[in-house]
């Protein structure tokens, strides 16, 4: 089919690069940065500002929906050097809005939540030896984190077995890393043998 | 030259060429590897499995075509399974790329499976807005979704009739490659109290663990090789499955390559000569 | 002249964290209509991006800069796709429906696969066991690369035990710490743009 052949031609395309940068690879780069761009239009005409603007303006007489369409307009006056003056109150309101909405979520979910866990009775046996790992780990890495007094005596001592602590994280998502980045390619690889050459069974 | 330095100037296209005949020889040639099912995959696949026929679950495939390699072949088993169930799946994406996959995964396991668009699944598209989104679906569903992507008031839709926000759901299942999860558990899990289950890349996927142990979550399945276990569970053969071979061997050759590497490091220290590479260094220094 | 918008993030912010708490069905539905119109800005804002990728590729194109004719596919594609997309819709069979799983889909998933072949030879050069931490979080990497894949337990049925505790203990204490420092970092973020001591969103003034 035409079109598994276009996306097998543009695959190879950026493939290219692993052996040098070249006109291939930058016409792929090029085309994906427009396409991407165009496609992100299209879907927030037609499932934002359809929706939730035009249908309710135009067909619900509602007209409310004026305000936030004034201040989307007012944030795309961003472009023009001269609008910065008026885009900043679409980003004032934009802001202050996730800024709002970030302190009860990042407190309840990511501080009380944690915390409560961490403060739970250990259990007997080697279940309670891992929980007392990973409530040293917690205090020690949080020493580490503290910045504000010197890593000397009790905390310097603390904050470096949370250092050890904090490797081993790092050491494990390295190796998730390393997954995730395979697996990427062997997407890719399927589709250019099973798709494009048969040369795998669908 | 000795072998140390020999080896270390090695021209990084041969790393390449290694990489790339990691992954072709297993899909060419399978090696049949056995799959096994780690806890956290299970515990997932259990919390959907526990949902009566006909629950009402919203699946949120927050991802676009840069992670679809591992996300796309894990909205399709979900699906599959929620369908195998006769669950009513309440479908959305908060990334505008991720509209096409969305599509794509439900009719790819909907043909599968047998399902109905607006009897057994509804699709709402894309929406901007991350948390303003997760908190209006929480107050007011028809707020933020007037209609479907296909443009029907959600009244006109069985799945969705009388689905005001999570308390008509079950269950809110994400699956992101980014820190949309972070928000789904502020607030669709922490905020509104709707139970989650969380599929992630393979990158985030030891960032959630505090979450599994204070029940914010109650499963994770990470990854291409996550999505490959619950493929197992529910017993189909997708890309997945087929890609861990691969996966296997070129996790084998990349450690191998560390390793070489660290030994012509040891190598050429105890013959007094210091070949640099960029070290990972000390934190403390 | 920042005074207006330095107001109106005080407003809004301190009035959506105020809505949290406050169960009134009036005081809610205040808070969802200012969530609504959150959702209508934001989706300008991603607009807004597109528009600046436009200013930089047509400045390109109009002065003849090195590279030109790519910013030109840029450009004729952006417009093609959105023209497109907002007369037949984006839809699975709709034209753009299908450039995207031909063009869009393939590109991105192949450009992030590249990664891959970047990580491997990244692997070999820089990984190296220095010192104590290097060398802990090497071995870990390793444990792990091999432990989680259908391999490790063939190599030792201990494997995929290990990994388990390693996730399960170190790694959940490092992050469960990490988390906590990410949450008052936040928390203290968002609190400093409500009350106008951090202004850098505003631009230069």
């Amino acid at each position: 089919m035409i079109e598994t052949w276009i996306a097998a031609f543009l695959t190879l395309c950026v493939f290219s690069f692993l052996y040098r940068e070249n006109p291939f690879y930058r016409f792929a780069e090029h085309l994906f940065v427009g396409s991407a761009a165009g496609y992100l239009l299209a879907v927030q005409w037609n499932s934002v500002l359809i929706p939730n603007v035009w249908t309710p303006l135009v067909h619900g007489k509602d007209l409310v929906v004026l305000i936030p369409l004034a201040l989307g307009l007012m944030m795309l006056a961003r472009i023009w050097s001269k609008g910065a003056g008026i885009a900043r109150w679409s980003i004032a309101f934009y802001v202050g809005i996730y800024s709002g909405v970030a302190i009860p979520g990042y407190m309840q979910a990511q501080i009380f939540a944690q915390l409560a866990d961490a403060a739970k009775p250990w259990p007997a046996g080697f279940a309670g030896v891992n929980a007392a790992l990973v409530f040293i780990g917690l205090i020690t890495v949080l020493a580490y984190f503290f910045f504000s007094l010197p890593h000397r005596g009790i905390h310097g001592v603390g904050a470096r077995i949370g250092i050890y602590f904090l490797m081993v994280a790092f050491g494990a998502s390295f190796g998730y890393t390393v997954m995730a980045r395979v697996s990427l390619l062997i997407s890719r690889v399927q589709f250019l043998l099973r798709d494009w050459l048969h040369i795998l069974p669908s | 030259m000795t072998w140390a330095r020999k080896v270390l100037s090695i021209d990084r296209r041969i790393i390449f060429l290694l990489v790339a005949v990691g992954v072709v020889l297993p899909l060419l040639r399978p090696l049949n590897l056995p799959i096994t099912v780690t806890p956290r995959v299970q515990a997932a696949y259990d919390a959907i499995d526990a949902l009566p026929p006909g629950s009402k679950v919203l699946l949120s495939m927050d991802y676009e075509p840069d992670i679809m390699a591992e996300l796309f072949p894990m909205s399709v088993a979900v699906l599959r399974h929620c369908f195998k169930k006769h669950l009513q799946v309440i479908a959305m994406t908060l990334y505008p790329a991720g509209t096409g996959l969305g599509q794509r995964a439900l009719h790819t396991a909907a043909k599968a499976e047998g399902a109905v668009l607006n009897k057994d699944y509804a699709w709402l598209g894309y929406k901007s807005g991350f948390q303003v989104v997760m908190i209006g679906i929480g107050e007011n569903l028809r707020g933020m979704y007037p209609v479907d992507f296909y443009g029907t008031p959600l009244d006109s839709i069985p799945v969705t009739r009388g689905v005001n926000s999570y308390r008509q759901m079950a269950m809110v299942i994400n699956l992101s490659g980014s820190s949309a999860t972070d928000y789904w558990i502020q607030f669709a899990q922490g905020r509104f109290h709707a139970p989650l289950v969380v599929g992630c890349t393979a990158v985030m996927a030891t960032d959630y663990y505090p979450y599994l142990s204070s029940k914010q979550i109650l499963g994770l399945v990470g990854g291409m090789k996550g999505a490959a276990e619950y493929e197992r569970l529910i017993g189909i053969l997708g890309d997945a499955r087929r890609g861990m071979d691969a996966q296997s061997l070129v996790h084998l050759i990349v450690a191998l390559l560390v390793i070489v590497g660290n030994l012509a490091l040891f190598v050429s220290k105890r013959a007094g000569e210091d070949l640099g590479g960029r070290a990972t260094g000390s934190m403390t220094r | 002249m920042r005074r207006g918008p330095l107001l109106v993030t005080f407003l809004s912010g301190a009035a959506v964290a105020a809505l949290f708490f406050i169960p009134n069905y009036k005081a809610q539905a205040v808070n969802n209509k200012l969530l609504e119109w959150t959702l209508v800005v934001y989706a300008f804002a991603l607009i807004l991006g597109s528009m600046s990728l436009w200013n930089s590729h047509a400045r390109k194109l109009k002065v003849r800069a090195e590279g030109w004719p790519f910013s030109l596919v840029t450009l004729v594609s952006l417009v093609v796709i959105t023209v497109l997309g907002i007369w037949k819709g984006v839809d699975e069979g709709s034209p753009v429906g299908r450039i995207y799983n031909t063009v869009n889909s393939p590109l991105a998933s192949t450009m992030f696969a590249l990664l891959a072949f970047v990580i491997a030879s990244a692997a070999f050069r820089a990984f190296r066991a220095r010192s104590v931490e290097a060398t802990l979080l090497l071995i870990t990497a390793i444990v792990m690369m091999i432990g989680r894949v259908s391999i490790g337990p063939i190599i030792s049925p201990h494997l995929p035990g290990i990994t388990e505790w390693l996730l399960d203990v170190p790694n959940l204490a490092a992050k469960r710490a990490i988390a906590i420092g990410v949450g008052l970092g936040a928390v203290s973020t968002a609190l400093k743009i409500i009350l106008g001591i951090e202004r850098s969103y505003l631009g230069r003034s």
